[in-house]
């Protein structure tokens, strides 16, 4: 057998999505944000709505993720991805809008445009990737930031009598009536991934049905702010972050 | 012509809407006009004022410090503007509630006793139509039928009904009026 | 066609006209004493009369961050505020300008600094025109000295944001958003239909096509060198083409009053006065503040003995008639501060003691 018969189509287990460019990804190996890229990619293709979809990047880590995700992108300024989300969708009420933010963009310094996109019940994916920590400058306390746990600004952890507590964002914002459906997901495992993409594909399904806010939170690691390799940044991941931020849905619509 | 005006008392005795009313009615006869408020907290129950300016000419200055004529309908706006208005002006002031009243020898002074009046008459609603119909007996800058146009497209259609009041309050002002002072 | 004639604040004339030149947003945050422009706005039902969308934000923050998510479809979008809301979005600001993305910001001015008063100033100059937010960009900066004014600027500012996929500024002040007078309306513009919409714009990635990103990220120096120099291009153009200025009894005069907005109409007045009293006066308005009209001032310092920059600031702009004349005659700067309107007189006296007489 030789590499013509392997390469043939009946034999294809995966394919890369078109909705992703061929721009190599500048994330960490053993980080999340990469295999969160593919899922939105790979639902935008099976949905078919790659000509109708715009995407919203954050400030952190995944700044440049306008270069993979080959839809039409716009970058916002730190935290205000909601914000800016609902100026498009507002123009564009037929298009697909989605934000991806990080954990300080979304719940530290966008905080006020996380709640109140959320209250208005906009009718936008918002994707939240928490992994505790600012990856892009350099490993700094975040919102999310576990008691006890260290970071280059907490070096001793984070002790909560002076720096407060994690924000559990999710919670606080499935209490509002403006989101529709609120989610906590993790893609460490094949299984974690599969589960992801069914909440994100429902995410950006209810757009259509214009009920609100559709929010997707991924607990994930980041092994170098982290300061652990890829394999016990998960482990850690699953004995730390898991208890306090558990996986599962926070608010499932009534009406499905 | 040009006649600048400042009409000043209690917000909420109309005093802004007076204001836009004669100057709704200039823009009926054509001319330049310029309304300009005082604003803020003192729109919630303190003081307010208006300067309102009708000219054939195009219109400078929206904001000035001295007066052809001052309608002042409270004690504050009395120690305020009385000052301002020009050697040979015109002020015309309600005297209710006036506890000093205009002593300046240059100018012609009016009294109007509008309040007394509108609530006598049932017209507390229309009192300052009162105070503009003795102001255009002073001084018929605008036509009354101009007046009626410049209700209409100051006031909202549903309130068209009280058109008639607020005519007869602009003629019962014309009987009110009465000279004090005239040079 | 025929201009429809209207008696209206300022501020209510420019949501008016924003309807009529076919806005297809505006994202506000109240604060006086512009709020009546999205009170206008909102019983207008912009959404029934063209489709306009109009939202009130949590933020002028917000605001400024939704006018850039619409801006970047290519739609065209608006904001209004006054200064303490205006110092908010210089973030915002320094993002669309760096995004090139096309967009007009009311600043309605009040006193500062901080809190400060809501009475009318002209204390936001540098601010508005010396940068503000961060980064080397310019806001196209035009000011209003009318009802009028308000009106028809709204136009003009987002064919230029247009033009040059920059945001514009309308610099008025609390007099004139408040003031009323007559103001004659252009007939209703359609609003921009999706064909018709800029091809830059996120609408969707077309067939064949390749994405389109909004950004004003480059971590490459290199090449966010190169988009700095092209954004300076643009404003090298337009100063070459775009500066807009009235000058009033300029002809003769042998002293003027440099200033814009409100105190421009002051000084018109004060103009009078001293022409009344035969001086020689006249009266200098910039309408685009950006981009300056410094080539016409230096010019004119050719013909006068002196200038007197007026503005409602401890002196702003002066700064600015100072360059442009570049020595060749005496200017010096008078204004009120915290609110308070200048008068006429206090205008003339000031020309008379500091220009005149010094």
């Amino acid at each position: 057998m030789d590499i013509k018969d392997i390469i043939k189509e009946e034999n294809l287990v995966y394919k890369r999505t078109n909705v992703l460019t061929e721009n190599i990804m500048h994330y960490c190996p053993g980080c999340g944000h990469g295999t969160v890229h593919r899922i939105i990619a790979e639902v935008i293709e099976e949905m078919g709505i790659q000509e109708e979809t715009i995407g919203v990047a954050p400030v952190g880590c995944a700044v440049l993720a306008y270069n993979y995700f080959n839809v039409d992108m716009q970058q916002a300024a730190h935290g205000r991805a909601p914000a800016v989300a609902t100026g498009i969708k507002r123009v564009f009420p037929e298009k697909f809008v989605f934000s991806y933010q990080g954990d300080g963009d979304l719940a530290a310094i966008g905080t006020a445009e996380t709640i109140h996109a959320c209250n208005r019940g906009e009718n936008i994916t918002m994707i939240f990737i928490n992994n505790g920590i600012y990856g892009m400058t350099g490993g700094q306390m975040a919102p999310t930031t576990l008691e006890g746990m260290k970071s280059s600004t907490s070096p001793y952890g984070r002790d909560v009598e002076m720096m407060g507590y994690p924000l559990k964002m999710t919670e606080l914002i499935a209490n509002l009536p403006g989101t529709y459906y609120v989610t906590r997901q993790s893609v460490h495992t094949p299984g974690n991934v599969r589960k992801t993409k069914k909440a994100i594909r429902m995410a950006f399904e209810n757009q259509k049905l214009k009920k609100g806010v559709s929010f997707v939170e991924v607990v994930s690691n980041c092994n170098s702010g982290w300061k652990m390799n890829p394999v016990q940044a998960n482990k850690w991941m699953v004995d730390n972050m898991f208890p306090f931020y558990p996986l599962g849905d926070i608010k499932v619509p009534q009406d499905k | 012509m040009t006649e600048e005006i400042i009409i000043a008392g209690f917000g909420g005795q109309g005093v802004l809407s007076m204001g836009k009313i004669l100057a709704y009615s200039g823009i009926m006869q054509d001319m330049e006009v310029s309304w300009m408020p005082s604003y803020g907290p003192e729109m919630r129950g303190g003081t307010a004022n208006v300067t309102v300016i009708l000219s054939n000419e195009r219109i400078s200055s929206p904001v000035l410090n001295s007066f052809d004529t001052a309608i002042i309908l409270n004690q504050q706006s009395m120690d305020k503007f009385e000052s301002t208005v020009k050697p040979g002006g015109v002020l015309i002031y309600d005297d209710n509630g006036i506890t000093r009243h205009p002593s300046r020898k240059d100018i012609n002074i009016y009294k109007i006793s509008a309040t007394n009046e509108a609530s006598k008459a049932g017209l507390i609603k229309v009192f300052n139509m009162i105070v503009l119909g003795g102001y255009l007996k002073v001084k018929p800058v605008v036509k009354t039928d101009n007046i009626r146009k410049g209700l209409e497209k100051s006031l909202p259609a549903r309130h068209h009904g009280m058109i008639p009041e607020n005519e007869k309050a602009v003629m019962k002002g014309m009987e009110l009026i009465e000279a004090i002072q005239i040079l | 066609m025929e201009r429809e004639l209207k008696l209206m604040k300022g501020n209510e004339a420019i949501a008016e006209a924003a309807i009529r030149a076919g806005a297809d947003s505006y994202f506000g945050y109240p604060i006086t004493p512009q709020s009546e422009i999205m009170e206008y706005l909102m019983a207008q039902k912009p959404h029934e009369r063209t489709g306009m969308v109009v939202l009130q934000a949590e933020s002028e923050t917000a605001s400024i961050n939704m006018v850039y998510g619409a801006a970047a479809c290519g739609k065209k979008s608006m904001t209004s505020s006054s200064s303490p809301g205006v110092s908010l979005m210089q973030e915002g600001l320094s993002y669309i300008a760096g995004a090139e993305l096309p967009c007009l910001v009311v600043n309605v001015q009040r006193g500062g600094p901080g809190l400060g008063t809501i009475q009318p100033s002209q204390a936001d100059y540098f601010q508005t025109v010396k940068g503000g937010g961060h980064g080397d960009y310019k806001l196209i900066t035009l000011a209003p000295s009318s009802v009028q004014e308000m009106a028809d600027f709204v136009k003009i500012a987002f064919d230029l944001a247009f033009k040059y996929r920059n945001p514009a500024m309308i610099l008025s002040d609390g007099a004139i958003g408040q003031m009323m007078e007559k103001v004659y309306l252009d007939p209703q513009v359609p609003r921009m239909k999706e064909e018709e919409l800029p091809s830059w714009g996120t609408q969707g990635k077309k067939k064949g096509q390749d994405h389109k990103i909004i950004t004003s990220l480059e971590l490459e120096s290199e090449k966010q060198e190169k988009v700095n120099l092209r954004i300076q291009a643009k404003y090298r153009q337009l100063e070459e083409e775009e500066v807009r200025f009235e000058a009033i009894s300029c002809d003769d005069a042998e002293y003027i009053f440099v200033a814009y907005g409100t105190s421009a109409r002051i000084c018109q007045k004060a103009v009078d006065m001293a022409r009344e009293r035969g001086y020689k006066v006249g009266l200098f308005r910039p309408i685009t503040l950006y981009p300056y009209p410094f080539k016409q001032l230096n010019k004119l310092a050719d013909q006068v003995k002196g200038m007197l920059s007026v503005e409602m600031s401890a002196g702003q702009m002066v700064e600015d008639v100072r360059l442009a004349v570049n020595g060749k005659v005496k200017v010096e700067h008078f204004g009120r501060l915290g609110g308070i309107i200048h008068s006429p007189d206090e205008v003339f006296n000031a020309l008379l003691n500091k220009i005149i007489g010094g």
